[in-house]
């Protein structure tokens, strides 16, 4: 007999009200439905009532998490009409906060993905790690999230060279943790047990879904921006592009372990051939035209087209975020598995969530699971596997 | 102490999140509170999973549309009297989005707010701080 799940507007796996219909029959999910729209604030239309400098204020509020993706992606859409570009100083500091910002969500999802599978530890270890990060930001920018270090034609600010040696020790720390983690991921048999072969996308379904980022690098897929279509600072830094093939959780979240190193990798060669001189050059006038932007994003690629008229605003912006072609990526990985199995898939392509949980849903007058129930199933089969290995 | 109920309110209060529709900074930023580093359920605040468990609400980002009646929903399960706290510029006034078709509006025509904590996102001293101060009014 088919049961239908509700997760959400207000679940614990999206920070986004987002509601996923979960179709059941026992324990195995045959389907899924994805209704999304509750964060829809309009950037796209703000942003035509908004200048071009006061736009990227407003993109870098799109998504907390990505909050360096999207106006690096405008900025070079803007600059792709003006045919400008940034002084080389100002190319490698936007590199660099676009790599510390990859490490800082890396490193969200991964406490979260701990929190889904009852290892509460993993998450506040990790957590605990991001934090000097975050102070790094604070230090650079002035500020925990929310940068503004992206400007049309450079950097807003410039990171001085007193605050290399405070980057470079967060930068060994990080190294060494991140060894940590890794090993203790792929080590422990509890955590393989309940990450390996689930939520399989394989490398067809990845194409055809058009995911992105890490979701599809995970299935063996080779998309990347930073090395199909080079920008800013990446084609002068030496780093790799990992890719792993088997296409379940375990796969995804090497792949993001992985990538915090190669990021250490871009920021550590960037500190230190960083080049002397101007952070920004100066704009006077965009003139009328269209222009991309792409930057790739923690989550996958951002994709950001901007037309002018020649005034000071754009008169269209439009955005693309990678979340949404991952999301619909679920409908596949999802199905075939267990409900203890979906708060971890659904969670598996880091679509910006948190993990508090909402309220119940009621339909038809029964009382479904809640995102509580399905994360006290995620860490009961955790625990089952746990006992299976003691014995 | 005029009102019991509202002196048991100040002793631990359990919070729940409510996400309207936000950028995700401030909800990660309460996140951000539990982990070691700011660790607020020394102070006895537990974030819960259901807002009928729920002292306070924490609310972080604008109205919209779709979403206004589940939040008003949610505020309506959580027993009375209860702290509602707007987290982040946001909740102050529509932040950037004042323009947009979307959104409905600042929250007080819909919600009663006890306590505003202004910040793009707030940092989490702030956050704790304007707790306390919510838990002092009463
Ligand atoms: S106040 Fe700022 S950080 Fe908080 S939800 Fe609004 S835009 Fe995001």
């Amino acid at each position: 007999m088919k049961r239908i799940v509700p997760i959400g507007p207000y679940h614990p796996l999206q920070e986004e009200p987002e509601f996923f219909k979960l179709i059941v029959e026992g324990e195995k999910v045959v389907d899924l439905e994805i209704n999304i729209g509750y964060n829809h604030r309009g950037h796209e239309f703000i942003s035509q009532t908004l200048t071009w400098d006061q736009v990227p204020f407003l993109v870098e509020r799109i998504c907390g998490i990505c909050s360096d993706s999207h106006p690096y992606a405008y900025v070079l859409a803007v600059e792709d009409i003006a045919h400008i570009t940034a002084p080389p100083r100002a190319q490698y500091i936007r590199t660099i906060i676009g790599e510390l910002e990859r490490i800082h969500s890396h490193y969200l999802w991964l406490g979260l993905a701990g929190h889904f599978i009852g290892y509460n530890t993993v998450w506040m270890w990790v957590w605990r790690y991001r934090e000097p990060l975050l102070d790094l930001f604070e230090l650079i920018m002035g500020n925990r999230n929310h940068y503004a270090i992206n400007k049309i034609g450079g950097a807003r600010r410039d990171i001085l060279p007193e605050d290399y040696p405070k980057i470079r020790e967060y930068l060994d720390l990080l190294e060494k943790k991140n060894a940590m983690f890794t090993n203790a991921i792929l080590d422990d048999p509890v955590i393989r047990g309940r990450l390996e072969n689930v939520g399989v996308l394989t490398k067809e379904d990845a194409i055809a879904y058009a995911v992105t980022g890490p979701t599809a690098r995970g299935s063996g897929y080779a998309c990347d921006v930073r090395k199909d279509d080079p920008y800013d600072a990446y084609d002068k830094v030496d780093w790799d592009e990992i890719v792993f093939e088997e296409g379940d959780v375990l796969a995804k979240a090497k792949v993001r372990l992985i990538e915090c190193n190669e990021s250490i990798k871009i920021v550590r060669q960037c500190l230190k051939n960083m080049p002397e001189g101007p952070i920004e050059t100066r704009v006077d006038e965009i003139p009328s035209g269209e222009g991309i932007g792409r930057h790739e994003a923690p989550r996958g690629e951002v994709f950001h087209y901007v037309r002018s008229d020649g005034s000071n605003m754009p008169v269209r912006h439009k955005v693309r975020a990678p979340s949404y072609m991952n999301i619909a990526s679920n409908v596949i990985a999802v199905k075939g598995y267990s409900i203890a199995d979906a708060a971890l898939v659904l969670a598996a392509v880091d679509p910006c969530y948190c993990c508090t949980d909402r309220t119940f849903v009621y339909e038809n007058g029964k009382k479904k699971y809640s995102g509580q129930d399905l994360l006290k199933l995620s860490w009961e089969k955790t625990e089952k596997i746990k006992r299976r290995y003691k014995k | 102490m005029a009102n019991p109920r509202l002196w048991g309110l100040k002793k631990s209060p359990w919070v729940f999140h409510v996400a309207a529709a936000s950028c995700n900074n401030c909800d990660i930023e309460i996140l951000d509170l539990l982990t070691p580093r700011w660790d607020i359920e020394r102070f006895g605040i537990v974030l819960v999973g259901s807002p009928r468990h729920a002292d306070a609400l924490l609310v972080t980002g604008v109205l919209n549309r779709k979403n206004l009646p589940r939040v008003l929903r949610v505020y309506e399960q959580t027993p009375k009297p209860c702290l509602v706290i707007g987290i982040g510029t946001c909740t102050c006034h529509t932040h950037m989005f004042e323009s947009s078709y979307n959104v409905v509006g600042p929250y007080d025509k819909y919600l009663p707010i006890d306590v505003y904590i202004p910040g793009c996102p707030p940092k989490p001293e702030s956050m704790i701080m304007g707790v306390v101060k919510a838990l002092k009014r009463l």
